[in-house]
């Protein structure tokens, strides 16, 4: 304990959850995120809009992280992951992503803005999907799940770097991107 | 307060906000902000429902509780959220076909629903087999510097760049 002394108590969490999710909707169809054409549009690569809120929302945390980080305000919680899970699993969740032009939460903000593909393809589809990955669970969790696994590790400790350092370093090449996107007018 | 009612931000302004809220979800959640796993619990309830307890025993689902947590009213809030920013900006319109795919695939809503559903079924799957959706990876997981993140975001956006560039060039023939 004292990892995270802000830690809200538990009976506020949910609540406090509610208001973080409203304001993510609200930012989320402010970005123009929840429409298909937006996210159609960056898959086809003639939109960069995705990218550009994706990015910046990387940016800006992983600054925000590190200060908190280095004030022992926060813990980290970086996924365990292998190249059976991380890259296979990928690679099905793009493919469904591509069809159906919206992700998890971007279909959940749609639905919000009255996009009934969103609701009765997206939201319902992916019900599907995840009842069916309970059902195969098992079989693959020894097999496949552990091809090529390399766990929770991070960025810094896979270059032996001190973590701010690489901080500044992909904080530098991100900034960069999104400067070439604003020069090239995506 | 009229910059609250325009119908787009930029996206950067958006993503910097985005990057903000995943500060105060760690600062007093100590969770990073994701999606997917809400949809799991969702199944699992639906599953509980239909199937009965035996639903709970199954491995999946003792790894994630079918249960209304934190995660889930996260995701409960941003249809509500959205709904406000629409309503408020004038850009709510109930739509089965968004433009864009009437405009190539023509305006019927069967079509589009099919395709959606085969989309849907193959986001959640995947989402849960990589463990993470474009939230819980590509923002959350990026932005800690997780290679599991990084790597599945990659995933994310190969797969996503394929199946929609397939698509489409079929309908241009």
């Amino acid at each position: 304990m004292g990892k995270t002394p802000f830690l809200l108590p538990e009976a506020a969490r949910k609540p406090f959850a509610l208001f973080l999710g409203i304001v993510f909707g609200f930012l989320l169809q402010k970005g123009g995120v929840t429409r298909y054409e937006v996210i159609i549009g960056q898959l086809l690569l003639l939109d960069f809009t995705v990218l550009k809120v994706m990015l910046s929302a990387v940016l800006a945390g992983m600054l925000g992280i590190q200060v908190l980080l280095q004030l022992k305000l926060v813990a980290l919680h970086p996924k365990h992951g292998s190249v059976g899970s991380s890259v296979i699993g990928g690679l099905i969740f793009g493919l469904g992503f591509g069809l159906l032009g919206y992700c998890p939460g971007t279909a959940a903000g749609a639905v919000g803005q009255g996009s009934l593909d969103a609701l009765f393809g997206g939201v319902f589809g992916m019900l599907l999907g995840t009842a069916f990955y309970s059902g195969i669970y098992p079989r693959i969790e020894t097999t496949v799940l552990r091809w090529g696994t390399f766990g929770d590790i991070t960025l810094p400790e896979v270059l032996h770097s001190a973590r701010w350092k690489v901080v500044i370093a992909v904080a530098a090449v991100i900034a960069s991107a999104l400067s070439a996107m604003s020069f090239l007018g995506l | 307060m009229e910059w609250l009612f325009l119908p787009r931000w930029p996206a950067v302004t958006v993503g910097i906000l985005i990057g903000f809220l995943e500060c105060l979800t760690f600062l007093l959640l100590d969770k990073p902000i994701g999606c997917s796993t809400a949809f799991a619990r969702t199944s699992g309830m639906i599953e509980k429902a239909l199937r009965g307890s035996a639903t709970a025993e199954k491995p999946y689902y003792r790894l994630f509780p079918p249960v209304i947590d934190w995660e889930w009213m996260f995701v409960f809030g941003i249809p509500l959220g959205a709904f406000i920013s629409a309503v408020s900006s004038g850009t709510f319109r109930i739509e089965w076909v968004p433009s864009l795919w009437a405009g190539i695939f023509g305006p019927g809503a069967s079509s589009r629903l099919i395709t959606a559903l085969a989309g849907g079924f193959l986001a959640g799957l995947g989402a849960r087999w990589a463990g993470g959706c474009t939230s819980g990876h590509g923002i959350s997981g990026s932005l800690q510097l997780a290679v599991s993140s990084w790597l599945a975001s990659a995933a994310f956006f190969a797969g996503g760049i394929l199946s929609a560039m397939l698509l489409f060039s079929l309908a241009r023939g």
